[in-house]
């Protein structure tokens, strides 16, 4: 496991919770909590965007509520040695949200996976034809989700 | 939601400020007092709109095992399979998707070998055969913001 502070965890976990406290000075608030001043705070979180382990601090939005609808896997079939170069172009797309290359196994042909999200799922079949025809792979399966049993942010400490 | 309210979800979404105040660097930007920008988040918050505003981190670089994993379940034990599944709390995300690999779920654990252990249970308690473990072996983007 990575090296971790013990206040590095503490701000990482109450990150994830409840979250950054709404207030004028919310790294005062923080540092009230975990008796440290505001500037180590700032300092703290600087630090773990430097080393890669804070990627942003951001309202993470209800994709329903935001009028996003549908949410498409779409996962692609693409020649091993052309994956890397095509996952970067895919990634280009305003409409894809992840892109990711993953394992093939046996009755699985899919290696390249894209998240594409729209209003309904006209958009994401128009998106992924789109990429498709931009790109010139043509093996593809979208994969849309029917019910969301779960959706929940990671509970690191 | 208002004009006003889309463009600070939109202004939320990324760059937030490093500074001591960062809801009045924001409010100054938006051309609004900073008790504006502050009433509207947790409005935003209370009505549901904002998911979460927080931190959004790095599992990999953390040192955290992330995977997706897709299973074959018959029809009829969906919901009680992914009843059994969305209980681990390293379950991040399970979905139901039209296809015959038809349960979709993300895992962050501490390591492989409790992903490996959490499949067996599950394997156990619901005698589901087929899931296979998906792990990305390249990243080539995570960046979900959606445009107001």
């Amino acid at each position: 496991m990575a090296e971790v502070t013990q206040l590095e965890k503490s701000l990482i976990a109450i990150l994830q919770g409840d979250g950054l406290p709404v207030a004028s000075r919310p790294f005062a608030v923080l540092g009230e909590r975990l008796g440290v001043s505001e500037d180590e705070v700032m300092e703290c979180l600087r630090e773990m965007e430097r080393k890669g382990y804070l990627r942003r601090i951001a309202a993470v939005l209800w994709h329903r509520t935001a009028g996003f609808e549908a949410n498409g896997m779409v996962a692609w079939d693409v020649p091993d040695e052309e994956c890397t170069a095509v996952g970067r172009k895919m990634a280009e797309f305003s409409e894809v949200t992840h892109c990711y290359r993953r394992p093939r196994f046996p009755g699985w042909r899919y290696n390249l996976y894209t998240m594409v999200h729209g209003h309904a799922r006209a958009e994401c079949r128009a998106a992924a034809e789109r990429i498709a025809t931009h790109i010139g792979i043509i093996d593809y399966d979208i994969l849309f989700s029917v019910r969301e049993f779960k959706k929940t942010s990671p509970v690191y400490y | 939601m208002d004009d006003f309210d889309k463009q600070l979800l939109n202004r939320l979404q990324s760059d937030f400020p490093m500074v001591p105040e960062p809801f009045r660097a924001i409010a100054e930007e938006l051309g609004v007092a900073e008790d504006d920008v502050i009433a509207a988040i947790r409005r935003l918050k209370d009505e549901g709109i904002i998911r979460r505003f927080g931190g959004v981190f790095s599992s990999r670089d953390l040192g955290f095992y992330s995977t997706l994993m897709a299973a074959q379940v018959a029809p009829d034990c969906l919901e009680e399979v992914a009843a059994a599944v969305s209980a681990y709390g390293e379950v991040t995300h399970n979905y139901e998707r039209e296809h015959h690999y038809n349960l979709w779920f993300t895992l962050t654990a501490t390591s492989r070998e409790r992903v490996a252990e959490i499949a067996e249970e599950i394997r156990r308690k619901t005698g589901v055969g087929e899931i296979h473990e998906l792990p990305a072996v390249e990243f080539f983007k995570v960046d979900v913001k959606f445009s107001m």
